[in-house]
C-alpha cells in the first residue's frame, strides 16, 4: 500500500489541515481581542484624564482626582475656555496631581500659541513636543507615537493639553500572550492529532481485521466466517454482507464440487468397462465372435458415455443460462400424444397400460425441451412400474397455468429419497443397473424452470409416484 | 483360489469375471450389496472384489458387517478418488484400494498380493520342494534346474497354488475341488 493512498494518513493530514486552521483563526481573534482591548481601556483612561486636567485647568470644577474618578464628560463647554487660564493655579493643582497618580501616565500642557511646554510631567519622555494641529481644530485625538500612547485636545485658543503612557508593559504582555497563545495552540495540535491518529487507528482496525479475514477466506478457506463484535455498526453490517456472500459462495462451490466429482465418478465407470473389456479381449487370442462381442459392447459403452457427456453439457448451459428457449405455441396435449406413442413399445414389453386423458391445451413453450420433459417423465414412469402396472398423463387447465401429471402404479420413492430426486446423480435405488444417467430428473426440473414453471413430486410407497409439470401460461 | 466380485455394473461385473476366470480363479459374482453379503459370509473366499456402490446395502456396510465374522482380503473398487473415502475403507478393514478405471493387470497384481499376505509368504512366488513357482506366468522350475521351468496347465497350476498358500493347514478333498476356475476346467 502506497503511504500517500493510505486511508490513516490521508485522514490524518486533512485532521491536522482543519485543526491548524481553526487553531491560526481562534489565535487571531483571542489575539485582536486582547491586544485591542488593552488599548481600548486605555485609550478610554488617557480620554478621562485629558478631560480631567482639561477642566481643572480651564474651568472652576472638582479636584483632579475626583474628575478622574468621575464619570465621562464632555470635555469643554464654550464656558470653560472663555476664562483665560491661570497658571499659578494650574501649577498648584497639577502639582498635586502628579504626585498623586503612580500610574505611569504622563501630561504636558501648552498654554496659548507659545511653542514650549507651559508644564511637563516629570516623567514625560523627553522627545516629546507640542502636537501640530491645524488652528481651528478644537476635537480631541489619539495618536501612537514610537512606544507611547498619547491624547491630546486642543482649544480655541491654541492651549492643548496632552496625556499619555509607556506602551513597553503592553508591548511586552502582548508578546508573553503570543508566546503561550502559540505553544498552547501547538500544544492542541498535537493532542488533536495524537488523537485523531488513536482513533482513526481504533476506527480502522476492524476493517484491517475485516480485510485480513476476508483474504484468508477468499484463498481458500470458504467455511470460515468473520467474526464482528458490533453487530449494529456499519463495519458489524459489511462484516455480516461478506460473510452471506461467502456462505453463497460456500454453497455454490460446494454444489459445484459435488456435482464435477459426481460428474467424474459417473464418466469413470463406463471408462473402467471400456478399459476392462478391451484389455480383457486382447489379453489372448479371440475367436471372431468374441472380438464381434466385445467391440459391440465397447461401442454400447461409448454411447452411455456420449449420452452422459451430453447431458453434462445441456445441464452446464442450464446452469450458465446459456440454453436459449425457442417458445412457440405449443399444443402440450398433441406433444403428450407423440410421447406416449413413443414410450407404448417399452411399456408393452412389461405389458403396462397408458391411461390418457389429454384436452387440447396450447401454451407457449419450447416444444423440443418439453418433449424431452414429457419422454423422460414417461420412461421413468415405465422402468419404475411394476409388471401388468399402469401410467396415467393427464393434462389439465388451471387458472394461469397448465398441468401436465404423470402417474405410475410402481413402489414409489421414500420419503428420506423424495426431497433428492432431482438432485443430480441422484438413484433412490443406489443402482447403474436401471441404466439412466441419474441426469434426467435434474434436467427436466433445469427446462421447467427455465420456462418460469415447476416440477414436483408426490409418491406413496407401494402405490406409486405422481411428478407434476406445472407450466406458466 | 475362490474369488467373489460384488459389483453393480452388468457390464464391468461381467468383464471382471471374464478376465479373473481366465487367470485361473474360481469367480462368483454378485450385483448386489445383500446377495454380496449372504455369499461373502457364507463361502470361504480367498478375496472379495468390492465396490462401493451399490445397491441395496452399500460397500461399506457390507463390509462392516463381514468383519464381524471374516477376516477374508477385500479389495475396494472406487470411482471416488477422495482421501476421505479411502481412509474409510481401509479403516473399516479394507486391504486394497483401487481407483476406477484402472488396469486389469494392475487388479491381478494386488488380488495376488492379497492372497499372498493373507497366507503370509514373503512373495509370490512359493516353493513346493524342490521345486519353485511364480505366479505372473505360471512356470514351475525344479531346484537343481533353474534354467529349465516347466508350464503348468492351468487347473493344475491352481491346486498347486491352493496346495501352496494352505500349506499350513491340512486340506480335504471337497476345498481343494473348490479351486476349480470353470466346470470346464474341472478336473476331479
Amino acid at each position: 500500500m502506497k503511504f500517500t493512498k493510505s486511508i490513516r494518513w490521508r485522514l490524518l493530514l486533512w485532521i491536522a489541515l482543519f485543526l491548524s486552521l481553526a487553531l491560526a483563526a481562534l489565535d487571531f481573534t483571542a489575539y485582536e481581542m486582547y491586544f485591542t482591548n488593552r488599548i481600548d481601556q486605555l485609550d478610554v483612561e488617557l480620554h478621562r484624564r485629558t478631560s480631567a486636567i482639561s477642566r481643572t485647568i480651564f474651568a472652576p470644577g472638582p479636584a483632579i482626582e475626583d474628575a478622574i474618578a468621575a464619570p465621562e464628560q464632555e470635555f469643554f463647554s464654550p464656558a470653560m475656555t472663555a476664562k483665560p487660564p491661570e497658571p499659578e493655579k494650574i501649577a498648584a493643582s497639577m502639582t498635586r496631581f502628579q504626585s498623586s497618580d503612580p500610574n505611569g501616565f504622563y501630561f504636558a500642557i501648552w498654554l496659548l500659541k507659545d511653542t514650549g511646554p507651559f508644564l511637563l510631567s516629570s516623567n514625560a519622555p523627553d522627545d516629546l513636543s507640542r502636537p501640530r494641529l491645524a488652528t481651528k481644530d478644537t476635537g480631541t485625538h489619539t495618536r501612537t507615537r514610537g512606544d507611547f500612547r498619547e491624547t491630546f485636545h486642543a482649544t480655541e485658543r491654541g492651549d492643548c493639553v496632552l496625556t499619555g503612557h509607556r506602551l513597553t508593559p503592553e508591548n511586552a504582555a502582548a508578546a508573553r500572550f503570543t508566546f503561550w497563545l502559540v505553544l498552547g495552540s501547538l500544544a492542541m495540535l498535537g493532542c488533536g492529532l495524537g488523537g485523531a491518529s488513536f482513533i482513526i487507528a481504533r476506527a480502522l482496525r476492524p476493517v484491517e481485521k475485516i480485510g485480513a479475514a476476508a483474504r484468508h477466506i477468499a484463498s481458500g478457506h470458504l467455511s470460515e466466517r468473520i467474526t464482528a463484535h458490533e453487530t449494529d455498526s456499519e463495519l458489524g453490517q459489511l462484516a455480516e454482507v461478506l460473510n452471506n456472500t461467502f456462505a453463497r459462495l460456500e454453497t455454490a462451490f460446494a454444489q459445484q464440487k459435488r456435482f464435477t466429482a459426481d460428474a467424474a465418478h459417473e464418466l469413470r465407470t463406463p471408462l473402467t468397462v471400456l478399459i476392462t473389456e478391451s484389455q480383457l479381449t486382447l489379453a489372448r487370442e479371440r475367436s471372431t465372435a468374441e472380438y464381434k462381442e466385445s467391440v459391440a459392447a465397447s461401442l454400447e459403452t461409448a454411447q452411455q458415455m456420449r449420452k452422459l457427456a451430453n447431458s453434462l453439457l445441456e445441464l452446464s448451459r442450464f446452469d450458465a443460462g446459456q440454453e436459449k428457449l425457442e417458445r412457440e405455441p405449443t399444443d402440450l396435449a398433441v406433444l403428450a400424444q407423440e410421447c406416449v406413442k413413443l414410450i407404448t413399445p417399452l411399456a408393452e414389453e412389461r405389458s403396462i397400460r397408458i391411461h390418457t386423458d389429454l384436452p387440447s391445451t396450447t401454451i407457449k413453450v419450447d416444444a423440443e425441451r418439453i418433449r424431452q420433459t414429457i419422454t423422460n417423465l414417461l420412461t421413468n414412469a415405465v422402468r419404475y412400474n411394476r409388471d401388468k402396472g399402469g401410467i396415467f398423463i393427464t393434462v389439465q387447465k388451471e387458472e394461469h397455468l397448465v398441468v401436465l401429471a404423470v402417474a405410475d402404479t410402481g413402489n414409489g420413492i421414500s420419503a428420506t429419497d423424495l426431497p433428492r430426486v432431482f438432485e443430480r446423480f441422484y438413484r433412490a435405488d443406489k443402482s447403474r443397473a436401471s441404466g439412466g444417467s441419474g441426469l434426467g430428473l435434474a434436467i427436466s426440473k433445469a427446462i421447467a424452470e427455465a420456462h418460469g414453471g415447476t416440477i414436483e413430486v408426490s409418491s406413496e410407497i407401494g402405490r406409486g409416484s405422481i411428478f407434476t409439470l406445472r407450466l406458466p401460461v | 483360489m475362490r474369488i467373489l466380485i460384488v459389483e453393480d455394473e452388468p457390464r464391468l461385473l461381467n468383464n471382471l469375471a471374464k478376465a479373473l476366470r481366465e487367470e485361473g480363479y474360481a469367480v462368483d459374482v454378485s450385483s448386489d450389496g445383500a446377495d454380496g453379503i449372504y455369499k461373502a459370509e457364507a463361502n470361504d473366499y480367498d478375496a472379495i472384489v468390492l465396490d462401493v456402490m451399490l445397491p441395496k446395502l452399500d460397500g461399506w456396510k457390507l463390509l462392516e458387517r463381514l468383519r464381524q465374522t471374516k477376516a477374508t482380503p477385500v479389495l475396494m473398487l472406487t470411482a471416488r478418488e477422495s482421501h476421505n473415502d479411502r481412509v474409510r475403507g481401509l479403516d473399516l478393514g479394507a486391504d486394497d484400494y483401487l481407483v476406477k478405471p484402472f488396469d486389469l493387470g494392475e487388479l491381478f497384481a494386488r488380488i495376488r498380493a492379497l492372497i499372498r499376505r493373507n497366507a503370509k509368504l514373503p512373495t509370490n512366488k512359493f516353493r513346493l520342494a524342490p521345486s519353485r513357482s511364480t505366479p505372473a506366468n505360471r512356470t514351475r522350475c525344479a531346484k537343481d534346474r533353474p534354467s529349465c521351468s516347466l508350464r503348468a496347465s492351468l487347473p493344475f497350476w491352481n491346486i498347486l497354488r491352493f496346495i501352496a498358500v494352505r500349506s499350513s493347514h491340512a486340506q480335504n478333498f471337497t476345498s481343494i475341488c473348490s479351486t476349480r476356475m470353470t466346470p470346464r476346467f474341472q478336473i476331479f
